[in-house]
C-alpha cells in the first residue's frame, strides 16, 4: 500500500510540475540573461576582486575618461576635457547636467570626494596600483578639479579611464561604504534594482544616463546576471533559451554549442598570456634552471603552438615576449626559440645534463596544458612532476623561492600596456626572482616616463634581456569564447570587459 | 537520564572545539589566507595590506582565541569576502540547505523503508533483486553525475523543471531527488536486514502462533524492532546529506550553506568557514543526541544504560 502512495506522489509531482511550465525570457521580455561562474562580493568597484563584479560595476559607474578600444583612444566621459599642467598635475573640466541614478547632480565635489577617499590608505582599495600614483584631488571650481600626482605615471590616463569610477558624495556619505557595496548608485547606463549577495544582480536601463556618453544609451531594458558555477548548467540553459550570454567556454564545448542555430559563438583575443617562469636564483640550492642553457633548452623543447592549437584553440598564437604583443611597448624584436627538440638536447648536454634531469612544475593552469608541456619535456629527458595548486598556495611557494618553475597566466588587469605585466615579474617586486637591478631600472624608467619614446626604448632593452637570458617562457595569448543567443548583437573586446551597454537585440 | 544528557553535552562541546580549531588550522595550512583574499593578480603590497587589515599576521592561536571569544559572545564576525555580518549570510543560506536536506531525507525514507520491508518479506524475489540493483547503483553513482543526467533529461530533453536556482518550489525537485537517492541504499539495506532478523526471531513465531495477522506482525512487532538502528543511521545520514549538499548546491546553483562553505574555503574567508563549521557540527551533534534519546524511547532496553 505504501508503494502505491510513493508512486502516486511521484505522478502527482510530475503532473503539477508539467502544468506550471517554464517561463521564457530573452528578447521576448527585453531581458539579457547572463550567467557567470564566479561569485562577487561587493559592487564597490575599488574592492571587487572578480572580473564579473568589475564588469557589472562598469555598467553602474562612469569615469572621468573612457577608453575607446575600437579606436584605441582615450575620450571624454564625465570630464569634457583634461590637460597636464606639468608632470605631476592634471586639470579636468567636468560635464554639466549629469545625474546619478538617485537624482543627485554630479559636480566637482563628487570627484574630489571619491578620489581622496579611495586614495586614502584606510579605505582598503584592493589594487593599490590603481591609486598609489595619486596624491590628492582638489576642487578649483564647481565643475573643475585638479589631480596632484604622487609620482609621474605613464598609465595615469588609463587608470582614470578604467578602474577609477566616480561615486556620489552625498549618497555615499549617508549610507556608508558597506551599504554602498550592496546598494550602489552611479551615473552609468544601468542601475541596480535587485541583488542576492554574491550570486545574482538585476540591472535596469537608466533613462537618465547623460547624453553624449561614450558608452551610448542602453538598448536592452534589463540585464539579469546569475552565478551558475556548473558549466553544464550554463550550456543547458543557453540551449533551451533561458540564457542569452555566457563566456569563457572551453574550445571543445564552443565547437558543440556552435552547432545549434540558436547560438552564436564568438572568439576574441585578450590581454592575458600564459607563461612559465623560471627560478634562476633559488638560494644556494643547485637547481638546473639556474643555467641559461637549461632554460633555453626548455624553450626549444616545448611545442607551444601545437599545445595552443590543441587546448586553447581560436586564434591563440605563441608569444615570444614577456608581455602581450597587443600591449604598448611590447616590441617583438627579441630572441625567439622555435620548437626544436634536437637543439634542446644539445643545449642540455652542453649544460651538463646529457641525460636530462627530474624537476617539479608548479601549476596554476588547466591540467591538460600542463600535461602536454610535461610530455614534451619528457621527450628531451626532463622528467617533470606536476604540482597543481590553488593560486594562493602557489604564489606563496613561488615568492618564497621554493619552486623551480611555475606555469600560470597573467591578465594585466585587461590594460593594453606592458607596464602591468613585465614590471610585475621583473621590476624588483616579490614575484621577481631574477632581481636584476639593471632590468628593474629600465622597467621603472619605462613605467614613470611620460614620453612614449623613452618608455619604448627602455622597455625594448628589458624585453631583449629577458628573452636573451630565457628568464621566462611566454606560452600563448588567450582567447575568450563567448556563446550568445543568435538574437543578440554583442562585440567582445580584448580587455575582458563585456560591454552589455553596447549590446542590442537583432 | 540527566547525567547521561550532561555527559553528552560535555562531549559535544569538546568535539565542537576540536573541529573548529582544526578547520582554523587547516585554512592556514592550505595556503596563506591573505594571498587568497587578495585574489589572483594581486601584488605583494596588496597582500600585506590585507594581512594587516584583518590581523592575519598574529599567531594562529591568538587569532583562534579571538574568534572563539567573540563566538561565545554570539558575535560570529564579518565575512572577509562579502563584508557583511556572517550571521546575516547564514540566515539567508541555511533555510535552503535545511529544506533540501529534510526533503531529501523524507524522500529517502519514503522509498527505502517500504522497499526494505518488501525486500525482506519476499526475500530473493523480483522486488528484492530490483532493490539490490537500486542500492548498488545508488551507492556507486557520484551525485554530481546523477545531477548532470537529470539536467540533461529534465532541463533539455523534456524541459519541465528548472535546473538552476530555487525561485520557487520546482527548483527543489531535482536536487532533492539526487540527494535523496544518495541516502536511500544504506537505509534500505538496513531495514531489509533488520526485518529479516526480526522475522526469523522467536517472538514473531510466537505472535504468528497466537494467530496475529500478517500486517500487524510486520508493522507492530517486526518493524518496531528493525527500525531501532535505523534512527541512529538516519541521523548520521542526515549529517551526510548536509555535507553532500555542497555538490548538489553547486551543480544546481542553489544558494545554500554547502555552496557558501565551498566558495568560502577557496576564498579563505575564515569567519564564514568557521561559522558554517560551527552550525553544521552543531546540527550534527544535535541530531545524534536526539537519535540517542529517540532510540531510548523506542527501545526500552536502551533506557537501562
Amino acid at each position: 500500500m505504501k508503494r502505491i502512495g510513493v508512486l502516486g506522489l511521484c505522478i502527482g509531482v510530475a503532473l503539477a510540475v508539467g502544468i506550471s511550465g517554464g517561463a521564457q525570457a530573452g528578447k521576448a521580455d527585453d531581458t539579457l540573461n547572463v550567467a557567470v561562474s564566479g561569485e562577487s562580493a561587493t559592487l564597490d568597484n575599488y574592492k571587487i576582486a572578480s572580473r564579473e563584479g568589475l564588469i557589472i560595476a562598469r555598467h553602474l559607474f562612469d569615469n572621468l575618461l573612457y577608453k575607446d578600444l575600437d579606436t584605441n583612444t582615450i575620450v571624454p566621459a564625465l570630464a569634457t576635457s583634461y590637460r597636464f599642467v606639468d608632470d605631476l598635475t592634471m586639470e579636468f573640466e567636468l560635464r554639466q547636467g549629469v545625474k546619478f541614478h538617485n537624482g543627485e547632480a554630479f559636480d566637482a565635489d563628487d570627484v574630489v570626494y571619491t578620489i581622496n577617499m579611495v586614495t586614502a590608505e584606510d579605505y582598503g582599495t584592493r589594487y593599490r596600483i590603481v591609486v598609489d600614483w595619486i596624491k590628492n584631488a582638489e576642487k578649483i571650481g564647481p565643475y573643475k578639479v585638479r589631480i596632484n600626482m604622487a609620482k609621474p605615471y605613464a598609465l595615469a590616463l588609463e587608470m582614470l579611464a578604467g578602474p577609477l569610477p566616480i561615486y556620489p558624495k552625498d549618497y555615499f556619505e549617508s549610507v556608508g561604504a558597506s551599504k554602498f557595496g550592496t546598494a550602489p548608485v552611479g551615473t552609468g547606463p544601468y542601475k541596480l534594482i535587485d541583488l542576492t549577495p554574491g550570486t545574482r544582480w538585476i540591472l535596469q536601463a537608466f533613462d537618465g544616463h547623460y547624453a553624449d556618453s561614450p558608452k551610448g544609451q542602453p538598448a536592452i531594458g534589463k540585464i539579469d546576471v546569475r552565478v551558475l558555477p556548473e558549466a553544464n548548467i550554463q550550456y543547458a540553459e543557453l540551449l533551451t533559451g533561458k540564457l542569452d550570454w555566457i563566456w569563457r567556454v572551453p574550445p571543445d564545448q564552443a565547437g558543440k554549442l556552435k552547432r545549434s542555430p540558436k547560438i552564436d559563438v564568438l572568439s576574441a583575443p585578450i590581454m592575458r598570456i600564459g607563461y612559465i617562469h623560471f627560478n634562476v636564483n633559488a638560494g644556494t640550492e643547485d637547481i638546473p634552471t639556474r643555467k641559461k642553457e637549461v632554460r633555453q633548452a626548455i624553450l626549444h623543447a616545448v611545442d607551444r603552438q601545437g599545445i595552443a592549437d590543441a587546448f586553447v584553440g581560436g586564434s591563440a598564437k605563441v608569444v615570444h615576449t614577456a608581455c602581450n604583443p597587443a600591449q604598448f611597448g611590447c616590441m617583438q624584436d627579441v630572441a625567439k626559440y622555435d620548437y626544436d627538440p634536437e637543439k634542446a638536447k644539445a643545449l642540455l648536454a652542453k649544460a651538463g645534463y646529457p641525460d636530462g634531469f627530474e624537476t617539479e612544475l608548479l601549476v596554476i593552469a588547466p591540467r591538460p596544458q600542463a600535461e602536454a608541456v610535461a610530455a614534451d619535456l619528457a621527450k628531451v629527458g626532463i622528467k617533470v612532476r606536476l604540482n597543481e595548486q590553488q593560486y594562493a598556495a602557489a604564489a606563496d611557494k613561488w615568492r618564497a623561492g621554493d619552486a623551480v618553475m611555475i606555469f600560470s597566466n597573467w591578465g594585466s588587469y585587461g590594460i593594453g600596456d606592458m607596464a602591468l605585466i613585465t614590471s610585475n615579474f621583473f621590476g624588483g617586486g616579490v614575484d621577481d626572482l631574477v632581481q636584476d637591478p639593471q632590468l628593474t631600472e629600465w622597467l621603472n624608467t619605462g613605467d614613470t616616463a611620460t614620453d612614449a619614446n623613452v618608455r619604448e626604448e627602455n622597455y625594448a632593452r628589458a624585453l631583449k634581456t629577458i628573452a636573451e637570458n630565457a628568464y621566462w617562457m611566454s606560452m600563448w595569448n588567450f582567447n575568450v569564447n563567448y556563446a550568445i543567443s543568435s538574437e543578440l548583437n554583442f562585440t567582445p573586446h580584448p580587455d575582458e570587459f563585456a560591454r552589455w551597454f553596447k549590446s542590442s537585440w537583432k | 537520564m540527566i547525567a547521561f544528557l550532561g555527559k553528552r553535552l560535555l562531549v559535544a562541546v569538546g568535539v565542537t572545539l576540536v573541529i573548529t580549531f582544526l578547520t582554523f588550522l587547516l585554512l592556514f595550512v592550505s595556503g596563506d589566507p591573505a594571498t587568497a583574499l587578495a585574489g589572483a593578480a594581486s601584488r605583494a603590497e596588496d597582500v600585506e595590506k590585507i594581512r594587516a587589515l584583518y590581523g592575519l599576521d598574529r599567531p594562529i592561536l591568538v587569532q583562534y582565541a579571538d574568534w572563539l571569544g567573540n563566538a561565545l559572545r554570539g558575535d560570529l564576525g564579518q565575512s572577509l569576502f562579502f563584508q557583511l555580518p556572517v550571521v546575516d549570510l547564514l540566515a539567508g543560506r541555511l533555510p535552503v540547505t535545511l529544506t533540501v536536506g529534510a526533503l531529501a531525507m523524507g524522500l529517502a525514507l519514503a522509498i527505502s523503508v517500504p522497499l526494505g520491508i518488501v525486500a525482506a518479506v519476499w526475500r530473493g524475489g523480483v522486488i528484492d533483486r530490483l532493490a539490490l540493483v537500486l542500492a548498488v547503483v545508488g551507492q556507486a553513482m557520484p551525485t554530481f553525475w546523477f545531477g548532470l543526467i537529470l539536467i540533461v533529461v529534465f532541463g533539455m530533453m523534456v524541459p519541465i523543471l528548472p535546473i538552476s536556482g530555487a525561485d520557487d518550489w520546482r527548483g527543489y525537485v531535482l536536487p532533492v531527488i539526487v540527494l535523496g537517492y544518495y541516502a536511500t541504499p544504506a537505509i534500505m539495506r538496513l531495514v531489509r536486514s533488520g526485518m529479516i532478523d526480526a522475522l526469523q526471531s522467536d517472538y514473531i513465531r510466537t505472535a504468528r502462533a497466537n494467530g496475529l495477522l500478517g500486517p500487524t506482525i510486520l508493522l507492530n512487532h517486526a518493524l518496531r524492532n528493525a527500525i531501532v538502528p535505523l534512527v541512529s543511521l538516519t541521523a548520521v545520514q542526515f549529517g551526510f546529506l548536509l555535507s553532500g549538499s555542497i555538490v548538489v548546491e553547486s551543480v544546481f546553483a542553489l544558494n545554500g550553506l554547502g555552496r557558501l562553505g565551498w566558495e568560502s574555503i577557496i576564498r579563505s574567508d575564515l569567519p564564514t568557514v568557521q561559522a558554517i563549521i560551527l552550525v553544521l557540527s552543531g546540527i550534527f551533534i544535535l541530531l545524534t543526541t536526539c537519535a540517542d534519546i529517540l532510540t531510548a524511547w523506542i527501545d526500552p532496553r536502551a533506557r537501562v544504560h
